[in-house]
C-alpha cells in the first residue's frame, strides 16, 4: 500500500496445534480497516490463541497470515495488543508509557508529549507519578490501554481486556476502547460478554472449537443467527451486560 | 561462653584497632568480590533467562552445581593460576588482597547467576508477552527484567555476600593469612582455634555473625520500604 | 542502582583496598608453629624500622613450606627441618643455608600418664612405652619440621612407625594447634615445640611428660631461594632479611623473645656446622 498501512490482515487456512491438540483448525478470514470487529465464542473456542496467531505472538501450525505491508524490525509497532491481566512494569505510570515509546525508538521531547496525551485520553494524568502496581484493577487496564495507543498503532488487539475487572471498571475500559475506535484505531477484541460485544462491534466473527463457524454484521448476528452454535450460544450465555 | 562473649564486647568496645582492620578487610575483600560477581553474573543470569542459544541448558545445569563449589578447591585452583609457576604468576598478586577478591568472586558468581536466572525466568514467564508485543528485542527484554526484578536480585546478592564473608577456604590458601596484609576475620578465627585461644575465636565470630545480620536487617528494610513504594 | 553508580562504588572499594604493591616488602615462607609461638611478631618490627622492608610471612608446615619457594611464591625460606631443607638446596632451588637459632620439643601428655613416662629424660625410651602400652598418640602427619622430627625420633627408637603403628597412633595432618586440641580432646600423648605448647590455651588435662633430651633439640635455618631460578625473588631485600637474622643484632632479637618469662629461641648462628 502507498501508505504504508498494514490492513488488511488475510489469514488462510491457519491451523494451530499444542500439545497434541488442535485448538486452531483451518480458519480463514480477511480483517479490513474500519469496523470494530468482535471476535466472540465460548470459553476454550479459540479466542486467545487466534489472537495471539493474528498480532504475531504465536506462529501457525500450518497456513499462512499475511499482513498488507510488513513492519520494519526497529520501528514503531502499528499494532499494538491489550492483554486480560495487565503486566506493568515496576515503575511509575507515566514511565510504563515511556517505556513503550522508548523501545519504539522515540526521543525526547516527542516522547514527553506522547505520553502526557495517552495519559489523559485514558484519564489518567493525574496518577502520573503513581507506581503503576499500586493502582486498582481497572486504572491498571486503562494504562495498559493508554501503553498500547501511545503510539496510535494502525490495530489495537484486545484479548477479554474487562474480563477480571469489576462493572464500572469495566464500563470506564469500554468508554476508552469507543474513544479509540472513533479516533481511527481498528479495534479487534476477543470476548464471550453477549453485552459487550454487542455494545462495542461492528461486526461478529464467531469461533466455536477452533472453527470460524459464523461471521455478520452485529445486529444481524444477534438478531437472525444463521448457525445452530451461534444460535446455542446467544441463548445459552447469560445477558450480563 | 560468657567469656567468648565478654572478649568479644571488649574487643567492640575499645574499637581495638587490629580488629578494625582485620573487620574493614574482610568487608571490602567481600564487598569487592560480590560487585564483580554481580556486573558479571546478572547479565548472565539474564541471558540464560531470556536468551535461546545452544548449550544454554547445560550451562544452567553446571552453574546450580557449581552454586556448591568447596571454597577451599577455589582457592587451589585460583592459587595455581596466580603462582609464579602458574599461567598468571606475573601478575604478581598472590598473597594480596587483591588474590582474595579474586577467588571470592569465583566462588559466588555461580550463586548471583544462578539465583538471578531464576528470578528473571520467573519474571519473564510473566512479562514474555507483553514485552514481545511492545516489540522489545531479548537484549532490551533483559535489561528490562534485570531493573525490574532488582528486589529479588538484592536478595541474591545477600546470598552472595554471606557466602563470601563467611568462607575462609579460598582466602586462606590465595591470601596466606598474613598478619596486618590478608588477615581476615575467617582466617583469624581459624588461626585462634589453632593457637586454642577458644574464647578469642568464638568472640570473633560473634562479631563476625553480628555483622552479617546487620547487613541482612539493612538490606531487608530497604527492600519492604522499596517494595512499598513500587508494588 | 544503575552501571554507572555500581562502577564508581566499586572503584571506590578497589581504591580503598590495603595497596601492599607500594611499599617494600618480601615474603617469607615459615611454619605455622613458628609463626604461632609469636617470634615474628616480636622480631619483624625490629627488622622493618632498620631497613624500611615489610616482612610478609606466610605459615605453613614445613614440606608446604618448602614446596611454596620451589614455585618461586616465597623470597626467604626459615624452616627448621634440615634434611629438607639440604634436599632443597642440592635441588638448587636456595642459595645458602645459615643457622639462626634452635628450640625444642618436648612429649606432651595426659596427667594420668597410662604410658608412666612422666619426669623422663631419654625420649626414645618415653616412645618405646607409648608404643608398647598402646596409649594414644597424636601425630601431625603434614610433613612439617615437627612431624619429620617425630618420625626420625622413632626411627632411632628402633620403631618402624609406618608398620608398626596401631590404632593407637592417630594420623592426623594437622598443624600444631590443631593436633593439640586432637590431644587434648582425646587425652593423647603428642610431640610438640615448646613455643606452640607454651601459648596454647586449651590444655585440658595435659603437661609436659619428657624434656630436655638433646635430641629433642630442633634446628632453624634461613636460605634465600635462589633468584637464577626464580627471576622475581627479591634479590636484595631477601639478602638483607637473610643478613640481619644472623646478624648479632637480629640473634640478640631472637633471644630476648620470652613467653611467661621464658626464653623459647637459642640464637646459634655462630655454632659451625648446626
Amino acid at each position: 500500500m502507498s501508505n504504508g498501512a498494514i490492513l488488511p490482515l488475510c489469514l488462510d487456512g491457519v491451523t494451530f496445534a499444542a500439545g497434541g491438540r488442535t485448538i486452531i483448525d483451518g480458519i480463514s478470514l480477511e480483517i479490513a480497516a474500519g469496523p470494530s470487529t468482535i471476535i466472540l465464542g465460548a470459553n476454550g473456542a479459540g479466542k486467545s490463541v487466534l489472537m495471539r496467531l493474528m498480532h504475531g505472538l504465536l506462529a501457525p501450525s500450518s497456513g499462512r497470515i499475511g499482513w498488507t505491508a510488513l513492519e520494519q524490525p526497529g520501528a514503531p509497532r502499528k499494532q499494538a495488543m491489550v492483554f486480560q491481566r495487565p503486566v506493568l512494569l515496576r515503575r511509575s505510570v507515566q514511565a510504563n508509557v515511556a517505556y513503550a515509546l522508548k523501545v519504539a525508538g522515540v526521543g525526547e521531547p516527542k516522547r514527553g508529549t506522547l505520553v502526557r496525551e495517552a495519559l489523559e485520553s485514558v484519564g489518567l494524568a493525574h496518577l502520573a507519578h503513581r507506581p503503576a502496581r499500586v493502582l486498582s484493577g481497572g486504572e491498571q487496564q486503562r494504562l495498559a490501554l493508554a501503553r498500547a495507543w501511545a503510539l496510535h498503532p494502525e490495530v489495537l488487539f484486545l484479548d477479554e481486556p474487562t474480563a477480571s475487572l469489576d462493572p464500572s471498571a469495566t464500563r470506564e475500559i469500554e468508554a476508552v476502547i469507543r474513544a479509540f475506535d472513533a479516533a481511527g484505531t481498528k479495534i479487534v477484541m476477543a470476548t464471550h460478554n453477549l453485552g459487550q460485544a454487542r455494545r462495542l462491534g461492528d461486526e461478529i466473527v464467531f469461533l466455536d472449537q477452533g472453527r470460524l463457524v459464523e461471521r455478520a454484521p452485529v445486529e444481524q448476528f444477534f438478531s437472525k443467527p444463521q448457525s445452530a452454535q451461534a444460535a446455542a450460544f446467544i441463548r445459552g450465555e447469560l445477558p450480563w451486560t | 561462653m560468657t567469656e567468648a562473649l565478654t572478649t568479644a564486647l571488649s574487643l567492640l568496645v575499645t574499637f581495638d584497632p587490629k580488629l578494625v582492620e582485620i573487620v574493614l578487610l574482610s568487608l571490602s575483600v567481600s564487598l569487592t568480590a560480590v560487585g564483580i560477581a554481580a556486573l558479571l553474573g546478572f547479565p548472565l543470569g539474564a541471558a540464560l533467562a531470556v536468551g535461546r542459544f545452544p548449550g544454554r541448558r547445560t550451562l544452567i545445569v553446571f552453574l546450580n552445581a557449581f552454586m556448591g563449589l568447596p571454597p577451599v578447591v577455589v582457592g587451589l585452583v585460583v592459587y595455581l593460576l596466580l603462582s609464579r609457576a602458574g599461567p598468571l604468576g606475573s601478575l604478581g598478586i598472590l598473597f594480596t588482597p587483591s588474590a582474595m577478591v579474586i577467588a571470592q568472586t569465583v566462588l559466588i558468581l555461580p550463586i548471583i547467576a544462578a539465583l538471578s536466572r531464576q528470578a528473571i525466568d520467573d519474571a519473564w514467564r510473566e512479562y514474555e508477552e507483553q514485552l514481545r508485543s511492545l516489540g522489545a528485542g531479548r537484549a532490551d527484554a533483559a535489561l528490562t527484567l534485570l531493573w525490574d526484578t532488582r528486589f529479588s536480585l538484592l536478595t541474591t546478592v545477600l546470598a552472595g555476600f554471606g557466602r563470601a564473608a563467611a568462607e575462609v577456604g579460598a582466602v586462606m590458601i590465595v591470601g596466606g593469612n598474613i598478619d596486618g596484609v590478608t588477615r581476615v576475620m575467617t582466617t583469624t578465627i581459624a588461626l585462634e582455634t589453632s593457637k586454642g585461644d577458644l574464647p578469642l575465636a568464638l568472640g570473633l565470630g560473634i562479631i563476625l555473625i553480628a555483622i552479617v545480620i546487620a547487613v541482612n536487617a539493612a538490606a531487608y528494610l530497604t527492600k519492604e520500604l522499596a517494595q512499598r513504594r513500587y508494588g | 542502582m544503575d552501571l554507572r553508580k555500581r562502577l564508581l562504588l566499586l572503584a571506590a572499594l578497589a581504591a580503598a583496598l590495603p595497596a601492599g604493591a607500594q611499599e617494600k616488602f618480601i615474603v617469607v615462607a615459615s611454619t605455622t608453629s613458628t609463626e604461632q609461638s609469636g617470634l615474628f611478631g616480636h622480631i619483624l618490627p625490629a627488622f622493618q624500622k632498620k631497613t624500611g622492608i615489610q616482612v610478609r610471612v606466610v605459615a605453613l608446615g614445613t614440606g608446604q613450606a618448602l614446596d611454596l619457594a620451589r614455585r618461586g611464591d616465597a623470597d626467604v625460606v626459615f624452616v627448621h627441618a634440615r634434611s629438607a631443607e639440604e634436599k632443597f638446596l642440592a635441588e638448587g632451588h636456595g642459595v645458602k643455608r645459615f643457622p639462626v637459632m634452635y628450640n625444642d620439643f618436648v612429649l606432651i601428655g595426659p596427667k594420668s600418664d597410662p604410658a608412666k613416662v612422666a619426669g623422663g629424660k631419654d625420649i626414645l625410651d618415653a616412645l618405646k612405652k607409648v608404643k608398647s602400652t598402646g596409649s594414644l598418640f597424636v601425630s601431625r602427619g603434614d610433613r612439617s619440621g615437627t612431624h619429620i622430627a617425630e618420625l626420625d625420633l622413632w626411627k632411632l627408637a628402633g620403631i618402624d612407625i609406618a608398620k608398626d603403628k596401631g590404632p593407637w597412633y592417630k594420623d592426623t595432618g594437622q598443624g600444631m594447634g590443631p593436633a593439640l586440641n586432637t590431644a587434648s580432646a582425646m587425652d593423647g600423648y603428642i610431640l610438640s615445640d615448646r613455643g606452640t605448647w607454651i601459648s596454647f590455651k586449651n590444655r585440658g588435662d595435659l603437661v609436659i611428660e619428657v624434656e630436655g633430651d638433646k635430641r629433642l633439640f630442633n634446628q632453624y635455618g634461613v636460605m634465600l631461594v635462589n633468584p637464577d631460578k626464580h627471576p622475581n625473588v627479591k634479590k636484595d631485600l631477601g639478602q638483607a632479611f637473610v643478613d640481619w637474622v644472623i646478624s648479632p643484632e637480629g640473634q640478640k632479637a631472637i633471644a630476648e623473645y620470652k613467653i611467661g618469662g621464658e626464653q623459647l629461641f637459642f640464637p646459634n648462628a655462630g655454632t659451625p656446622g648446626a
